[in-house]
């Protein structure tokens, strides 16, 4: 079932498109990771998804509901933490996440005592006075305390230490056990990897990969390390064969998963003294494609 | 000078000059051509020293010193006399407010929004960004001096004189300056910008409140505040300069206590205690409109007991008024009575409309908090949850509107419960608070264009400030003399009855309403159509 869907959503700021085309969909009890370089418009589709902003063309609906015009049914089951925590600095935490859990509608008590707990917040500091990581908390608590369908999630990780992001991961999939779906931007990309189902790759306001995590490590190919007993001088020419590398008396290089048995007959050839296989990381792809020098690939 | 302490100085004033290259200039201006503009209208209106001699004494009762502040020359009215006695005290108030508005932008607010921690990180000085704020408001409001000095002489007005004319433009300097300074001592004491603000916008209330009470009563007093000073340089009629150069003083000697609270403090720290927080919201916060009252409730229970104590202050006057009337039979025979009402009542209006546009600013500010939050990127908190637009937008405009009819009212009561205290006769509250009451629709329709503002020129919501402050000029001014009929129609104190001397005129208020809630109609069909953001 489709909890969230876009298509063709393009956003111009003046002349400048901070979105063209994006077309996500999440479904039911997924965890949907948003990647993508600084400006890329992580937190613009974001905006956009909350009827914040205004698409200037394209559609976009969750819970089958345009995102602009019933903003507030939509939200009643959303539940969101924005980038960049602002609150207010002479109200408490404490008071913060009561007046959130209110406004959304909800009201529980116990999730929310135990979710303070859980990240050792100190709810009756003023905000003024809170580090960058708790103001983070604040906002992770009352999102997560809430009972909602839908956890839009903008990098809710920065500033927490390793030991609250163990946390907030344990939260992420007790969620998606109860069957709850989840957007989460992200430049973490372990935590990606850990937690998501299905990614989406997002550069210059355009998605540039998407798919299961298992589709995306098929993209990246299989990292091989050999030694041969004569050399191998055409072996940049091979089909599938990428980034060849010089590691001491070996070479290291990446195979594209459908040619990986035709590489393997042309390198046993040479006569083959080591060899190695490192399994698909998404590491590789993702850096690929930060640095831009990506060429989209073929699924 | 002590390069721990003030390197870099230099170029965070010409980094001050560069963000504010619009706003300065603006400012300046509209000061040098709001003083021109009323000393040419002066001269057309009064074309002889017959005419200025009447309204010399008209001026000579303890309303109008309340207000403007002492006469000095009235026996002499010249045009010189009467502009300085007229118009320099209210300027020297609006040109603190410049100042006040300018020193918290570059101190408090930039602290908050942590940009001067940056600064800080820079091989720059501990105190140079204070220094350097400092350093610019001095030199603008001495560009103001000058300027505005200038161009009165040049207007080759008989009584302006070049000595004059620059201890007119040195005297609003001054007092840019000293509030310059006091706003940065405030800076140093809150916690917050926006406390910041409200305490130096109070002290700027409080130093003219006093001022009128010294100069009705007693000149001790009156010296107490700096705006009693400054109308004591007597321009163009004894130009004394050292009252101004005294103001100058004070402005750097709290300039210098205000560096010195600044080293003494931790960044974002303040001075005035900050009590403990609550673990959980009480049931009050826990919908937008009681955040958005929350957010502004010390500020607006502040404005309210100001607004209660200017009230008051005029009132107070009253007493002095009637028995001044007793004494001069002259009155009598210049100010007609009309029929039915005391000499006093007559004031009212006068002084109604004076306060019902101080009024008006803690109500603009509850309506563009609305926007200051979208500024501070925390509306998407609200909105992101199950809260509608015209609900958030709905809360800030519903505390505007309480707020403007608790401003008026307060104001209105405390002129009319004092006076009726001072009075031998006694006066009528009653009619000081209907009189009071007339301005709400205008007061609504200023809420109106702020909400159109906002919805639809979200960048442009300062301007509701300078159409307050045109309108203050304007109804000022018209209160004094008689300006053209349509000059006063173009803001909506324009439409506001006379009461007690005019009867109160249905129609017009409520055509009036009706404006005002069409703007306001159409302020949140545009809220509801764009983007949210800063
Ligand atoms: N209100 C605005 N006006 C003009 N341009 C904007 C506005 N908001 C965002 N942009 C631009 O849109 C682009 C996308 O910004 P966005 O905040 O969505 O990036 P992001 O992917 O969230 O980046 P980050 O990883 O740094 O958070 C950027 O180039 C940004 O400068
Ligand atoms: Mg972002």
């Amino acid at each position: 079932m489709t909890i969230l869907k876009t298509t063709g959503l393009s956003k111009k700021f003046g002349d400048f498109a901070a979105l063209d085309g994006v077309d996500i969909e999440v479904g039911k009890g997924e965890v949907y990771g948003f990647i993508g370089p600084n400006g890329a418009g992580k937190s613009t589709t974001i905006r956009v998804l909350l009827g914040i902003l205004k698409a200037t063309e394209g559609q976009a609906t969750i819970f089958g509901k345009d995102v602009w015009k019933d903003a507030v049914d939509i939200h009643k089951r959303v539940a969101y933490v924005p980038g960049d925590v602002n609150l207010w600095p002479n109200l408490t935490g404490g008071e913060v996440i009561d007046l959130f859990i209110k406004l959304r509608g909800g009201n529980n008590k116990s999730r929310r005592e135990e979710l303070i707990r859980r990240f050792d917040l100190d709810p009756s500091k003023k905000c003024r006075t809170y580090s960058k990581g708790n103001r983070q908390k604040v906002a992770l608590v009352a999102a997560l305390s809430s009972d909602a369908d839908l956890y839009i999630l903008d990098e809710p990780t920065s500033g927490l230490d390793p030991l609250m992001e163990r946390v907030f991961q344990e939260c992420v999939r007790e969620a998606k056990a109860e069957g709850k779906s989840i957007l989460l931007s992200s430049h973490i990309l372990s935590e990606v990897e850990q937690l998501c189902d299905k990614v989406a790759i997002i550069r210059q306001g355009k998605i540039i990969e998407k798919g299961t995590l298992k589709e995306l490590r098929h993209l990246t190919g299989t990292m091989l390390l050999v030694e041969t007993k004569e050399p191998m001088p055409n072996l940049a020419e091979v089909k599938g064969v990428r980034g060849i590398e010089q590691k001491d008396g070996a070479l290291s290089f990446q195979v594209d998963q459908e040619e990986l048995d035709h590489v393997v007959r042309y390198v046993s050839g040479f006569g083959i003294i080591r060899m190695e296989s490192a399994p698909p990381t998404l590491e590789e792809l993702f850096m690929r494609h930060y640095e831009g020098t990506g060429t989209g690939g073929a699924v | 000078m002590d390069n721990q302490l003030f390197s870099g100085t230099g170029s965070l004033s010409r980094f001050i000059l560069r963000r504010d290259r619009i706003r300065i200039p603006i400012w300046i201006l509209s000061f040098v051509l709001a003083t021109v503009a009323t000393a040419v209208a002066f001269i057309g209106l009064y074309e002889n020293a017959q005419e200025r001699q009447a309204i010399a004494a008209t001026m000579e009762n303890p309303a109008m010193t309340a207000m403007v502040g002492p006469g000095y020359g009235l026996a002499n009215y010249t045009s010189g006399a009467m502009m300085a006695h007229q118009m320099l005290l209210m300027t020297a108030v609006v040109v603190g407010l410049m100042s006040v508005l300018l020193v918290i932008r570059h101190t408090r607010t930039d602290e908050e929004e942590g940009r001067i921690e940056m600064v800080r990180s820079l091989p720059v000085g501990r105190l140079s960004n204070v220094a350097a704020t400092l350093l610019v408001l001095f030199l603008v409001n001495i560009v103001l001096a000058i300027l505005t000095g200038i161009s009165l002489y040049a207007l080759n007005i008989e009584s302006m004189e070049l000595e004059g004319s620059l201890l007119y433009g040195a005297a609003l300097g001054a007092t840019g300056m000293v509030f310059a300074s006091l706003t940065a001592v405030c800076a140093q004491l809150s916690h917050n910008a926006r406390s910041a603000m409200g305490l130096s916008i109070g002290i700027l209330l409080l130093a003219y409140i006093v001022r009128a009470i010294g100069d009705v009563g007693s000149e001790a007093v009156a010296w107490l505040s700096p705006l009693g000073w400054i109308v004591r340089s007597e321009v163009y009629v004894n130009n004394i300069w050292w009252p101004v150069l005294m103001t100058v003083g004070a402005a750097v000697i709290l300039g210098a206590l205000a560096m010195y609270l600044n080293s003494i403090r931790d960044l974002g720290a303040g001075f005035l205690p900050a009590r403990a927080g609550k673990t959980h919201a009480s049931p009050l916060l826990l919908s937008p409109f009681g955040l958005a009252f929350r957010l502004q409730r010390t500020g607006f229970i502040a404005w309210a007991i100001s607004m209660y104590v200017l009230g008051a202050s005029y009132g107070s006057v009253m007493g002095d008024m009637e028995s001044f009337f007793a004494d001069v039979d002259l009155m009598q025979d210049l100010l007609v009575p009309m029929e039915g009402f005391s000499l006093v009542e007559q004031f009212v209006p006068t002084l109604m409309a004076v306060m019902a546009i101080i009024a008006t600013i803690p109500v603009l500010m509850a309506i563009l908090k609305a926007r200051g939050e979208e500024k501070n990127d925390r509306i998407e908190h609200v909105l992101g949850r199950a809260v509608s637009r015209n609900r958030l937008l709905g809360s800030y405009l519903l505390i505007s509107l309480i707020a403007s009819f608790v401003m008026i009212s307060l104001a209105g009561l405390g002129l009319g419960t004092v006076a009726d205290a001072v009075m031998e006769e006694g006066f009528d509250t009653a009619m000081a608070y209907q009189a009071a009451l007339a301005y709400l629709p205008a007061v609504w329709a200023m809420i109106g264009v702020t909400v159109l503002l906002i919805g639809w020129l979200p960048k442009l919501t300062g301007f509701i400030w300078l159409y307050l402050s045109f309108s203050f000029f304007v109804i000022y001014l018209g209160s004094l003399f008689q300006l053209p009929e349509w000059v006063e129609k173009i803001t909506p104190f324009g439409y506001v009855s006379a009461i007690p001397l005019e009867e109160f005129d249905w129609l017009q208020a409520t055509v009036l309403t009706a404006v005002a809630i069409g703007l306001i109609v159409i302020g949140f069909v545009g809220y509801n159509k764009r983007d949210i953001g800063s």
